[in-house]
C-alpha cells in the first residue's frame, strides 16, 4: 500500500466521515473550533480553537486539572459518554467534516479516530490475544481478516510481542501496568484508526518502554495522524511537530494559551505563563 | 533507650486487636452453627423417610405403605424453569436498563417499583395471580399460574442484585469498548454482562432460591397434585406444597414425610445452584 507522508492541506483531504476509503492512503486532519466542553454546571474547557495536522504528532502540555483530558476526549465524541451529565458546545472537524453535526454516527467517529487512555483499561475477562482484536471480534463482521496476524502485527507494532508471545492465551489482567498500556495501545491500532488520540499513553510505563512507544509514534504518524497529552516536558520536545499548552485560570476553566511548532513553542514561548510552565517554574 | 520498646499502650492495642478478631470469628462461627444445626435437625427427621420409592413414586393416600414426592420435585423444577424463562430476563433486562441507561425520572419510578416488589409479600403475590390468571386467563389452579407468581417474586430480587453487579463494572471498561467504535448495545452485551457474570449468576442463584421455597402463593395458584402432571393448565405438585400438606396432617407417618420432603427441597435448590455456578464456570474456560 502506497503510503504519502508529505504534509496535505487540509482543504483538499479526502472525507473520512463521508465513505470509507482505503486506510491510510493519507493522513486525515482535524481541527477544533471554539469547543466548550461541561461537567453538569462546571465548565472544563473554553473556546478551544486548534489545529491537528495530518501525519504529524501534536502534543497537547498543561498542569494538571486543565482540561487535556476532557479536550481530548471531546475529538472522537468520548466526552458525551463520560459520568457526569457531560455536554459539548463548538465545532471539530475531520477533514473539514463536522463530527458532532446531526446524523453523524459518534460509534463510526470512534472507529476511525482511536484512543487511549490515561489509565490502561485491557478487558479483564479477555485472553491477551483477544484484547489486542477485540474491536473487530465485539463489532463483528471480521471474518475475512486473518486476526492471528493481526494480533502479532499489533503486538509487534506496540513493542510488547516478545514479552507475550508465550502467554498469548492468559488474561489481559496478568500484565504489568506498562505491559497493559502497550496492550491497549496494540488494541487501538488493531482497528486501523486514521487519527490515534493518546492521553498520557507512558505515565506508567519506564524509560525503556517510553521509548519503544515514542519510536513507535514516530514510526505510525506516516500513516496516522496522533494528538498526546503528556506531562513529560522532554517526550513533548522530543516527538511532536506541534506543541498546544492549556491552562486553567482561577476559575477552573480551561483555555488555550500558546499553539505553534514544538521548536517555536519551546524556545521561543509568546506567552509568558507557557515560558514559566515549560522552562519548570510553575505547574 | 529502646525506641522499639513495647510499652502499655502497644498491650492494650494488641489486646483490643485480639478482642475485635475473636468477635468477628465468633459471629462467622455462629452463622456456621445455626446453619448446621438446620440441616442437622432436618436429616435426623427426614432421613428415615428416605428411599429410592421417595424419589420415584406418587404420594399416596394415608395408611398405603411406600409412595413418594416424585410429582412434587418434578413440578418444583418445571415451575422453576418456568419461572426463570419469564423473570430473568425481565430482571436482567431491567437491571441494565437502570444501571446503563437509568438517568432520568423514569428510572427512579421503576427503581422504587422494584423496590415496592421486593417488600411486598408473597402471599399477596398469591393473591394477585390467583385473581389474573387463575380466575381470568386459565380458569382453574394451574401450573402456569404458579410459575408467574414465582417469576414475579424472582424479578426484583434478580433485578437489584444484577443492577448493583452492573455498578461495580468500571466504567473504563465501558470507555475502551466504546472507544473502539463499538456500539452501544454490543459493549454491554459482550463486555459489561461477561464481566459481571459471576455476581449475575449469584443473583440468579438467590433468586432461584427463594422461589423454589415459596409456599404461600403456590397454595393459591398450582395447588399442588397427587399425580404426575408436565400440563402447564392443570394444577402442578410442589414441594413446599408437599411439605405443607404433610405437616399439616395428624399423621406421625406423614410427618415423617413432611421432613423427608423438606431435606429434598434443601437437596434440590443446592444441586441447583451448584449446577447453575459449574455451568456458568464451564462456559468460559476455553
Ligand atoms: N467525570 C467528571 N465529572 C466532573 N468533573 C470532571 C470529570 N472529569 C474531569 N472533571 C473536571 O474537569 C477538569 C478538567 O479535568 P481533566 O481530566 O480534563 O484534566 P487534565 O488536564 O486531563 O488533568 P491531568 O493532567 O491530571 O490528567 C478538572 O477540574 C476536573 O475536576
Ligand atoms: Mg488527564
Amino acid at each position: 500500500m502506497v503510503r504519502h507522508s508529505e504534509f496535505t492541506p487540509s482543504g483538499d483531504a479526502r472525507s473520512a466521515l463521508a465513505e470509507p476509503e482505503p486506510l491510510g492512503v493519507r493522513g486525515h486532519a482535524m481541527r477544533t473550533a471554539q469547543l466548550s466542553a461541561w461537567y453538569g454546571a462546571q465548565q472544563a474547557i473554553d473556546g478551544i480553537s486548534l489545529p491537528i495536522a495530518p501525519n504529524r504528532i501534536t502534543a497537547i502540555i498543561g498542569p494538571s486539572g486543565c482540561g487535556k483530558s476532557t479536550f481530548i476526549r471531546c475529538l472522537n465524541r468520548m466526552h458525551e459518554v463520560t459520568p457526569g451529565s457531560p455536554r459539548v458546545n463548538g465545532h471539530v472537524y475531520l477533514d473539514e467534516q463536522e463530527i458532532y453535526a446531526p446524523g453523524v454516527d459518534p460509534v463510526r467517529v470512534r472507529r476511525l479516530i482511536g484512543m487511549v487512555f490515561q489509565k490502561p483499561n485491557p478487558f479483564p475477562a479477555m485472553s491477551i490475544a483477544d484484547n489486542v482484536v477485540a474491536g473487530w471480534r465485539l463489532v463483528g463482521g471480521y471474518r475475512q481478516k486473518n486476526l492471528d496476524e493481526v494480533v502479532e502485527r499489533c503486538l509487534r507494532e506496540a513493542a510488547l510481542w516478545d514479552e507475550v508471545k508465550d502467554k498469548l492465551h492468559q488474561s489481559g489482567a496478568s500484565l504489568s501496568g506498562g505491559q497493559q498500556q502497550r496492550l491497549c495501545i496494540a488494541r487501538a491500532l488493531a482497528v486501523e484508526p486514521e487519527v490515534l488520540l493518546m492521553d498520557e499513553p507512558c505515565s506508567a510505563l519506564d524509560p525503556v518502554a517510553t521509548f519503544k512507544i515514542e519510536d513507535l509514534m514516530l514510526r505510525l504518524k506516516e500513516r496516522y495522524t496522533i494528538a498526546i497529552v503528556t506531562h513529560n516536558m522532554q517526550q513533548a520536545a522530543r516527538i511532536s511537530d506541534y506543541t498546544a499548552f492549556l491552562l486553567a485560570g482561577d476559575d477552573r476553566v480551561g483555555r488555550l494559551v500558546e499553539y505553534g511548532p514544538t521548536s517555536e513553542v519551546f524556545t521561543n514561548p509568546r506567552d509568558r505563563r507557557a515560558e514559566d510552565y515549560i522552562t519548570g517554574r510553575f505547574g | 533507650m529502646n525506641l522499639l520498646q513495647p510499652d502499655a499502650s502497644l498491650r492494650r492495642r494488641q489486646a483490643l486487636d485480639r478482642l475485635f478478631v475473636a468477635l468477628l470469628v465468633a459471629s462467622a462461627a455462629s452463622g456456621v452453627v445455626v446453619l448446621l444445626l438446620v440441616l442437622g435437625y432436618v436429616i435426623w427427621r427426614g432421613a428415615p423417610a428416605l428411599n429410592p420409592a421417595f424419589f420415584t413414586q406418587r404420594p399416596l393416600p394415608y395408611g398405603e405403605p411406600g409412595g413418594g414426592v416424585a410429582p412434587a420435585i418434578l413440578g418444583t423444577l418445571t415451575m422453576l424453569a418456568v419461572a426463570s424463562a419469564i423473570g430473568i430476563p425481565i430482571g436482567i433486562g431491567a437491571a441494565v436498563y437502570l444501571s446503563e441507561y437509568g438517568r432520568g425520572s423514569f428510572a427512579n419510578v421503576v427503581r422504587f417499583v422494584i423496590d415496592l416488589l421486593a417488600g411486598l409479600p408473597s402471599i399477596v403475590v398469591g393473591v394477585f395471580v390467583w385473581a389474573l390468571v387463575v380466575r381470568q386467563l386459565v380458569g382453574n389452579y394451574s401450573g402456569i399460574a404458579g410459575a408467574v407468581a414465582l417469576a414475579i417474586i424472582m424479578i426484583p430480587i434478580v433485578t437489584r442484585t444484577v443492577e448493583e453487579i452492573l455498578h461495580l463494572v468500571p466504567t473504563t471498561l465501558r470507555e475502551a469498548s466504546l472507544a473502539l467504535g463499538v456500539p452501544r448495545w454490543r459493549t454491554i452485551l459482550f463486555v459489561v454482562l461477561p464481566t459481571a457474570r459471576a455476581g449475575i449468576i449469584t443473583g440468579v442463584v438467590l433468586s432461584l432460591a427463594r422461589a423454589g421455597g415459596e409456599t404461600a402463593p403456590l397454595l393459591l395458584t398450582a395447588l399442588g397434585n397427587q399425580f404426575f402432571s408436565f400440563d402447564l393448565t392443570q394444577p402442578m405438585a410442589a414441594l413446599p406444597v408437599q411439605i405443607y400438606n404433610y405437616a399439616v396432617s395428624p399423621y406421625e407417618d406423614w410427618h415423617t414425610k413432611a421432613w423427608g420432603s423438606a431435606l429434598v427441597l434443601i437437596g434440590v435448590i443446592g444441586t441447583l445452584s451448584l449446577v447453575t455456578r459449574l455451568a456458568a464456570r464451564g462456559r468460559t474456560g476455553r
